[in-house]
């Protein structure tokens, strides 16, 4: 079943369902927070830049957290830092999505055992909806996070509290 | 242009007993050892004066000993008492093209260094630093606080300090993996 149900021949009538429109719209803008953290946001740059091209996605940098829909965690987290992104976090409009991008942000990557100043997980603080493993991972991995995130949105139900 | 040895004999007979004495059997260049609470005035010497003008600081680091001897606590814990914490200081004259390298030991529980941030702006971030993750306390520095760790981080938590026990949380985030 596709998005539209029906179309009438004879006007700019559509009928489709109020969640899928909605999901629809949501996936296909996911804006989101310009927020880089370490050697994985230059991966991230470079799927926003023209080879990998994320806006084909609907995804764009959005500098503010007021603004924005998704926030892609590209990067160890130290314990510093965590405080801020759960600040950021909370700033973001509801709906909200998370991507955690890399080792480092899904469970401390490579400093997970000395890493003193190191946030062991992005997940302790903010809840994930997408992990992305690699170190860093290809712009290709993260696109395929991307999708994920997009299947996950297009599923949602607007009578069922997600996240 | 003078080596370690001329370095050390100028310092020797312009500061004596401040100057606790010369480290040959290094495997890089020698160490001149100097007395923490007087290291300011042995700085500011070495900077200004003719024939020795080292006017760069290329680098102050912090080092834990561990020279100490290991003591468990009533928990198990392993910790090291007495012993030294050192700061070296590798000096350059771009004028002069020569090189040293300087070092002060301080008592472990009580670890007080003369600052030296008033001869060399960079000693300002790098004793911030020291201080931060070795826990070396410079006198007279004008804004000693945390530089890399957190500000709020506990007191007396040092993390490069070689019996360096993480805390179980930070701020409700639990640390350890």
């Amino acid at each position: 079943m596709g998005l539209l149900d029906k179309e009438f021949s004879d006007g700019n009538i559509l009928i489709a369902n109020v969640e899928d429109l909605l999901n629809w719209a949501r996936l296909s803008s996911v804006w989101q927070l310009g927020f880089g953290l370490a050697c994985c946001a230059i991966e991230m740059m470079a799927t926003s830049m023209s080879h990998y091209d994320f806006d084909r996605f609907g995804v764009i940098p959005r500098n503010t957290p007021r603004q924005a829909d998704a926030i892609i965690i590209s990067g160890t987290v130290t314990l510093k830092m965590a405080t801020r992104i759960k600040r950021l976090y909370e700033q973001m409009p509801d709906p909200k999505y998370i991507i955690s991008m890399g080792s480092c942000s899904n469970c401390g990557g490579p400093y997970w055992e000395h890493g003193y100043h190191v946030l062991k997980g992005i997940d302790r603080v903010i809840p994930v909806d997408v992990y992305v493993p690699g170190c860093p991972p290809r712009p290709e991995a993260l696109l395929e996070g991307l999708m994920k995130l997009q299947d996950k949105i297009r599923n949602e139900s607007l009578r069922t509290k997600s996240a | 242009m003078k080596n370690a040895e001329e370095i050390f004999e100028i310092l020797k007979q312009q500061f004596g007993d401040a100057i606790i004495g010369i480290d040959k059997d290094t495997p890089t260049e020698p160490i001149i050892s100097v007395d923490p609470l007087q290291i300011h005035k042995v700085g500011a010497y070495l900077r200004e004066t003719d024939g020795l003008k080292f006017d760069s600081l290329m680098c102050l680091s912090g080092v834990d000993d561990a020279n100490g001897t290991k003591v468990k606590d009533a928990e198990g814990y392993e910790f090291i008492q007495s012993g030294t914490l050192s700061v070296y200081y590798h000096l350059h004259s771009v004028e002069l093209k020569h090189k040293i390298t300087l070092k002060v030991s301080a008592q472990r529980e009580d670890a007080k260094v003369e600052s030296v941030e008033n001869v060399w702006k960079t000693a300002d971030w790098h004793e911030r630093e020291a201080y931060d993750l070795v826990g070396i306390v410079f006198l007279n520095h004008p804004d000693l606080r945390r530089i890399l760790m957190p500000y709020d981080w506990a007191d007396g938590s040092h993390p490069l300090r070689k019996d360096y026990k993480n805390p179980e949380f930070y701020q409700g985030m639990k640390v350890p993996y």
